[in-house]
Order: structure tokens, then sequence, then C-alpha cells
């Protein structure tokens, strides 16, 4: 499968263990991500708070690269980066004259015929009938919380992806994995995001909840398919401990290092060593 | 025509300031054919009256015009004037020189001119009318009561006890609906069932009314006065002629682990049974879903222990026919689907976590739980444990007044039904706490608002205003986090169970019954009435009435109050044999028509039908369009299609309509 691969400013950077994994995970599954050339910002992070229509005109250009180049599919692993671009092809699709003012801004076409997918989706697309017969290390003794956190499903209207509330998608592929995953309350939760630079306060508080509640539903990890919750959730963790005295120890692993160890691919290469909380 | 006379009314100074009705009376009083033209203060008082009525006499008139205000307003009247005088009610016409004229100009010269050419245009259209007679139709005095929850009861009763036969047709297996299941009702706290089920029994002993339970309506044709309703009773495999009720089958048959729709599944039920003690008819039906012997022809046990042969597993739907006058729509409601995603927007609430959590119910389940007919037997035990539960958070509005997921109106009970249960639970679990968070009170009603108070002052419960964003579960207690939008702070509460109320809906198929009605319908599903204030209980169907929650949420006592209206409306139609309608209505020419049927496809009302002509001695000539007086209400659309002008509306005729625009020229 030939997909278009917009890694955003996360999996270049203080992720880019997030994208080790999905590049050795992928590669397994024959799905072969081509990072866009020359994309820019999804307008994730100050453009959609101060210029809404930069905010749009950011992921359009995108969408229009992807298009250019020939891609019919376009995964953004990233749930921020996600939701920006099918925001701005859904307002697009709304109003001609928008797509119009902002084709010209961006000085590129974006039709809205580039499909974009969340990383639950490229899995949902190679099919788990297709990925079952392949899993050569079932992951029988764990019990993985799986965490969607506050974007993979929100805003409903605009992502369309699973029952905002109550989604499964992800317990789904664990199961196909050998793995038992918990029934918990904390799937769509924040975990603080961005709060992590302006107050940490909030999302030691936040992130502590999501981890209390993991633990006491019988998890033994966590699963998520978000770079920032998992900044959150493993590099902060030892800090969330150090905060509320109590003590979690609670791997949390990429939902490609789980599809990648049950293919058979070592830990090292999927980029696991790299995380901060160790298996114990 | 030739003797035709005109009366202008000043209505006061309505007209009389702008219009010089002197001025234009003697302008119509040269129109060639007017006979004499007069003018007085009121047209439509006594002696204005008696004015017109002693000219017809007097001056030997053939057709009036009364210019004056609009039709709408006083047609009826000018029309009795003429008809006590001996002329035909149709050979008046209405000039409309008030609304159309003198309201809506300043300059009384020209207004004065205005009015004038408005007069000339009707006496132009009088001149070509005829007499017309009144339609008479045959009444079949005999009504249809569908749904047979308290507004289909009461309709059904008020119409029987009058002496009018009445066809019960109720969907489930008893009749009763919603409120049999209910514990206690506001604002009185007086015991559902006990106000209900003597009524449930007068039903059922009724000599005039015939019940079909377990049965639905599949199709409805004619018109007001002669309808014929086709109604499948579904296969009960119980004979209930034979039947005689006394329960051997349903203690000895084994599947007794079977959801009860009765409780909404908080209770269970045998395979074959009776769905509360009190039903009318109480008699069983079986469960082909889950009954062994139908499934694969195994058990069987309970055909062995009826004494009186009364098992019948070989038995079918029948189809019957009802020849029926009038219908009362009487359908009730559902419950919003909280769980789950429905039809377009209605996504469900999938943060209450009901469906998962079991200790998340809905406030029918609850009413279910508190009842002394329940399946706790009243014991308030919450369904995961059978604990009493010490601390229960009610959320009102679970769908209404919502926009983005749920529907956009209130649901009007809801505030009402959930202090109730507030009382209802501090009544049996002294030691409890009750939690209400809700958008608004609406407690709108008599005796309402002082109940609302009763539920927080006296009972204790307590009220958070606002909305609760997310249900989750730790060990074993439901934690629930809202806000108290009136303090400015989150809300945590610990609970034992939690009600939601959830939006009522209209029952499911009652868009498709309003279609075989051809009874209108809102976005929402709810059926429309024929004007929302001075026709609350009529439809735009002839002979169809609407009452209860079909129309818009209700309670009880403004769903008996419709139910009544609605009663009262079927015996207006049924006091006489015949039903008189206005005669102004289409008409088809045979010969012209080319049976292109433009117009059947486009009536609104399904008055066109399709006819064949023959000679006298059957042989067939041709197809064409024929108009069902019956249903026809003039509206002139068929006219407007017909691309041959075969059809013409009697009292505006095309002739009628160009001589009164020829008339300006």
């Amino acid at each position: 499968m030939r997909l278009a691969y917009y890694p955003g400013c996360a999996l270049h950077g203080s992720s880019n263990d997030y994208e080790q994994s999905l590049r050795a995970c992928l590669g397994k599954l024959e799905v072969e991500p081509q990072e866009i050339q020359e994309w820019i910002c999804c307008g994730a992070t100050a453009a959609h708070a101060l210029n809404h229509k930069l905010s749009i005109a950011l992921p359009a250009r995108n969408l229009a690269l992807a298009e250019q180049q020939g891609f019919e599919d376009l995964l953004a692993p990233c749930p921020m980066c996600s939701m920006q671009l099918l925001k701005a092809a859904k307002l697009m699709d709304e109003d001609a004259g928008l797509r119009r003012e902002i084709s010209s801004v961006i000085e590129a076409e974006a039709s809205g015929r580039v499909k974009v997918l969340n990383l639950i989706q490229v899995f949902q697309r190679v099919g788990l009938d297709r990925i079952k017969p392949v899993v050569k290390k079932p992951l029988a003794d764990l019990k993985p919380a799986c965490y969607y956190g506050c974007l993979l499903t929100r805003p409903p209207d605009v992502v369309k992806f699973d029952d905002p509330e109550q989604p499964s998608s992800m317990e789904a592929i664990m199961a196909v994995l050998g793995a038992k995953p918990v029934d918990w309350n904390y799937r769509t939760e924040c975990c603080g995001a961005g709060m992590t630079m302006a107050k940490e306060e909030t999302v030691l508080e936040l992130s502590q909840r999501i981890l209390a509640d993991a633990q006491q539903h019988g998890a033994n990890c966590l699963v998520t398919a978000c770079p920032m919750c998992h900044v959150n959730l493993d590099m902060k963790q030892g800090d969330i401990e150090r905060h509320s005295g109590e003590r979690f120890g609670l791997p949390v692993y990429y939902l490609t290092d789980l599809v990648g160890l049950a293919l058979g691919i070592s830990a090292e290469e999927l980029g696991i060593d790299r995380h901060f909380v160790k298996k114990v | 025509m030739s003797r035709i006379g005109v009366f202008v009314c000043w209505c006061g100074e309505n007209i009389a300031r702008t219009v010089d009705v002197a001025e234009v009376a003697s302008a119509s009083a040269k129109i060639p054919g007017v006979r004499c033209s007069v003018h007085y203060k009121y047209m439509c008082s006594d002696p204005g009256q008696a004015m017109i009525r002693e000219k017809i006499e007097r001056e030997r008139l053939d057709a009036v015009v009364v210019a004056s205000c609009s039709p709408h307003m006083h047609l009826k009247t000018f029309r009795k004037t003429v008809e006590r005088a001996g002329l035909n009610p149709y050979l008046v016409e209405m000039a409309n020189i008030r609304e159309q004229c003198s309201w809506v100009h300043h300059d009384r010269s020209q207004a004065t001119a205005k009015a004038a050419e408005i007069i000339r245009m009707s006496v132009e259209k009088v001149r070509q009318d005829h007499a017309l007679q009144p339609i008479r139709v045959p009444v079949t005095r005999r009504a249809m009561v569908i749904g047979g929850g308290v507004a289909g009861i009461q309709a059904a009763l008020d119409i029987a006890d009058a002496g009018y036969e009445v066809v019960m047709v109720e969907r489930e297996p008893s009749i009763g609906g919603k409120m049999a299941g209910l514990s206690e009702t506001f604002p009185t706290l007086d015991c559902s069932q006990c106000i209900l089920t003597p009524r449930m029994v007068e039903v059922g002993q009724h000599p005039r009314i015939k019940l079909y339970s377990y049965s639905e309506v599949e199709a409805v044709d004619g018109f007001i006065g002669n309808f014929t309703a086709k109604i499948r009773q579904k296969a009960r495999y119980v004979d209930i002629s034979k039947c005689t009720g006394c329960g051997e089958c349903w203690n000895v048959c084994p599947l007794k682990r079977n959801p009860s729709e009765f409780d909404f599944k908080m209770g269970m039920r045998p395979a074959i049974y009776v769905p509360f003690p009190q039903a009318v008819p109480a008699r069983p039906v079986i469960d082909s879903k889950t009954c062994a012997k139908l499934i694969r022809n195994g058990c069987g046990l309970c055909e062995k222990k009826c004494q009186a042969g009364a098992i019948n597993f070989k038995d079918t739907d029948k189809v019957v026919e009802e020849k029926i006058g009038a219908v009362v729509v009487a359908t009730g409601y559902q419950l919003y689907d909280i769980g789950k995603q429905q039809t377009g927007k209605l996504a469900g609430y999938g943060e209450y976590g009901y469906g998962k959590y079991k200790d998340v119910i809905d406030s029918l389940q609850f009413e279910r739980l508190v009842s002394a007919s329940g399946p706790t037997n009243g014991a308030i035990k919450r369904p995961s444990d059978g604990k009493e539960p010490k601390s229960v958070v009610f959320v009102s509005c679970v769908g209404s007044r919502d926009n983005a997921k749920g529907l956009s109106y209130c649901s009007k009970i809801c505030c009402m039904y959930t202090a109730k249960h507030t009382m209802l639970y501090k009544h049996k679990v002294h030691d409890g706490q009750a939690h209400v968070f809700y958008m608004d009170l609406r407690s709108g009603g008599k005796g309402y608002e002082e109940f609302v108070r009763r539920a927080i002052e006296q009972d204790g419960a307590k009220y958070y205003r606002g909305r609760v964003s997310k249900i989750t579960q730790q060990n074993s207690k439901l934690i629930v986090r809202g806000a108290d939008t009136l303090a400015g702070t989150p809300v945590t509460i610990e609970a034992d169970l939690v009600v939601l109320a959830a939006a009522m809906r209209p029952s499911p198929g009652v868009t498709d019954l309003a279609r075989m009605l051809n009874v209108g319908y809102d976005e929402h599903g709810f059926l429309l009435e024929s004007h929302p204030k001075l026709r609350p209980v009529e439809t735009n169907a002839g002979g169809v009435f609407i009452c209860g929650a079909c129309h818009s949420p209700k309670d009880i006592p403004e769903s008996v109050a419709q139910a009544s209206a609605a009663a009262a409306k079927t015996q207006i139609l049924f006091a006489a044999e015949e039903l008189t309608r206005e005669p102004e209505i289409a008409q088809i020419n045979e010969q012209m028509c080319a049976a292109c049927f433009a117009c059947y496809r486009t009536c609104p009302y399904h008055a066109i039908e399709q006819a064949e002509v023959h000679t006298p001695r059957g042989v067939f000539v041709k197809k064409t369009a024929r108009v069902n007086p019956g249903l026809c209400m003039g509206c002139g659309t068929c006219v407007a299609v017909c691309p041959s002008k075969s059809a013409e509306l009697e009292g505006f005729t095309e002739q009628e309509i160009y001589s009164m625009v020829e008339s300006l020229a």
C-alpha cells in the first residue's frame, strides 16, 4: 500500500522514536509511507488560536502537496495533525468560496481528494484478518489499557472515527495480537497535552488520573497512538510519581510498538529501548 | 345574473376613514347589472344583515356583493344571511376593501378608486357564479382508536360512552401503554396502576369497544366518514376465546429468563407470558423468538398443561378489515436510546455509559424499579448487585434541548418526574441522598412548582444547575463528573445508581402510519395538528384526530384532556348521519381528460382516482381522472397542473377569474 506520510513536528523531533517504530512496523506489513516533500506545519500550535484562515491554509497546503505528488491516502500519525488536516478538508468541502480563497492563498489547489487516515485506520485498511495470521509472538501476558486521548475521536463531526466516548478500535487490534486489553474509564480523557510547557502541574494531575485508573483496572501497560500523550505518560511518569507519591511503573507503548513486537520485530528495532519507563 | 346588489360596509372607521364609501357605492351602482348599491356602518351587524335581506326580497336580487373585510372573517355570516332571504349561499361574493385596501393605504382618493375596482371585479365574478349545493357524504358512525395507552383508552371510552362503536388497535399484547408501568404519578403521588387499570377493564368489558390487541394497522383507505382499515393480528399462538387466563402455561414454561419488555429489561419473563398481572386482555402470548417449540419443535409443555386447549402453535398472522368513519391516533412515545448511535445526528451519549454500566438506567427503568408491581416488588435495588443505593444521581435533559447530538425540543415532563423520582426514592431509602443535574426547572402546571419545591425542601434532593460530562466506574461506585454553573465549580459525586431522564420521541413506525393516514409530521416524527391554537386535535386529513404524546411530549393530564377533545371531535362528526362538505371542490371534465394523471400524482390529499368510462352497455371507452368529493379540499393544485385544462375548481372557475381580470382592463 502506497501512502503519503505526514510526520508533523513531533515525529521528526521529540517523538522520533514513534517514527522509528512506525517505519519498522508498517514496513513489515508492506505499507510504504512516503514522506510528503516540502511539508509544512499542520497549524496545530499557535495558528488555530490566532488566525482562523491561517489555521486552514497551513493544513490545506499539506493536502494540496500530497495531491500534487499523486497520493490518494495520507497517514498523519499524530492525532492533532490528522484532526487539523480533516478540519481543513471539511471546512473547504462545506464552503466552495473558502476553497477558492484558500487555494489562492496557498497557490495550490486542494480538491479534497486525498483521504486523511490516523494510525488505527491504517491498520484497519491493512485488515485485521490479514494481520492475525502473521502474528509471530502473541502478546499473551500483556494487559494494555488502550488510550485514545482527547483527539483521536474528537471532534466527532470532524474526525468521524469510532464512538467518540466509548471507542473500541484499538482494543480490536490488541485482541488480534493476542493481548488482553482491560476495560477502563479514561480512554478519551485529556492527558494535559501542551500544558506540559506552560503549566506542568496540570499535566501531572491529569496524567496521574489516567495512569491510576489504568492501574486500578488491572492494566500492566498503556498503548497510545499520539506522540504528545506518550511524552506526558512516559517521559513525565517519574515526575507524576514524585508529585502524587504513587508508584505506577507502567510502560507506555505506541500502537506500532505492540503490533511490531507481535510481528516479531525486536524491541531495539522499534525503539522501545528509548522509552523512559522500562518493562520490568 | 342581472340583478346584483352591492353592499358597502364602513366597518366603523376601519374602511370609511380611508375610503369614501358613499362615492364607492354610487360608482358601483353604475356597473351594468347592479340593481342597487348601498352603504352602511356595520354590514355584519343585525341591522346590516336585515338590510341585505330586505333588499334581496324587495329588489328581487339574484346575486350579492358585500364590500367589507376578508372572506375569512365574515363569508360564513353573509352566506347565512342571503340563504335566509332565499338566495343560494354560493351567490354571494366578498370584496375585501379593508385588509386589501383601507388598512394598507393612506391616500383617500386613491384608496377610494381602488375600492371601486375591487368591487367591480367581485361584481364580474358574481355574475359568473352559479348555485352550488353542499356535498353530502354518508358517515360510518364507528371510530378506530390506534394505540391503547392512557390517551387511547380515554378517547375510546368517551366515544363508546357517547353511544358509538369503537375499534381499538394496540400493538402490544395488552393495553395500558407506558402509564401501566409507572409507579406513582405527579403531582399527587397517586398510584398509576390504581387509577389506570379500572379504565383498562372498562375498555375490555365495554359492549361497544372491539379490542384488537397484539395487532397493527396495516393500511387505511377511504376518506372522512368512510374509511376501511386493514388490521394485522399478529400470531399470538394462544386462542384468547378459549383461554381462561389460569396461568398454568406461564408457570410451567421452562424458558423463564427472557428480558421483559414491560419491565424495560429490568425483570425477566417466560417465553409464554402476560406482560403484567392486570393486563387487558389477561391472556398470554407466546414469544416466537424464544419459544423452544416454535424455534426447534422442542418442549411444548404449555400445550400439554393447558386444560382449555387454547395453545395453537400453528397460529399465523391474520388480516381483518374494519369499516370506520373516524380515526383517533394515540400512538404515544418512546425514549431516546441513550447508548446507541441512532438516525442522523442522534449520536447517543457514550459518556454516560448507558448500556455499559448496569447501574446507569433510564427513567422508565427507574419507574419499574420503584413500582410495587416491578421486578423488585418496589424495593429499590440496583441492577448490578441488588444493593440498596445510598446515593442516586438523576440527570435531566438527556437528549432534550441538545442541538449537537440530541433533539432541539424540551421533553416537558422530565423536570416533574425527576422531582417525583427523588421523592419516591427518599420515601423508600430514608438515609439516601438524591442529586439532580438540571438545565432549567420547568414546572408549569397546577401544583407542579409546589411539587418540585417539596422535593427540594422537604425531601432534601440536592439540585445542581449544570450538565454531567462523564460517568465512569470505580470499585462498584459510579463517578459522576459534572458542573454546578450557579456555584461556578466542577462537581464530582460518587453514586450507587444513575438515572438518565431521556428525551421523549414519537413511537417507532408512527411516520409510516402518518403517511398511511395522510397526516403531516414534523422533523422529529411528531404528528402535526391542523392549527396549533384553534384546531389542536384535528389534522389536515379529514376525520383523523390526534391526541397524547404522538403529537408532542405530554404528561398524563394533558394527554387525557386531548383524548377527550379528540373524542368530542369524533362525536361531532358522528352527530349527523350524513356529512355536509363545502361544494367548492375540483371537478374533472371526463370527456376532455387525457388521462395523463398529472393531477393524480400532485394532489396532496390523494383525492384523485384513476377511473374508467364505460358505455351504458359496459364497453370500455377511456380512462379518466376523477375527483373523490369526500377527500377533495379544493386547493386547486390539479387545476394548475392539468395540461388539457380539464380540471376546474367550483366557485373559482377559470372563466370567473378571467372575467375578474378583464374587468380591470
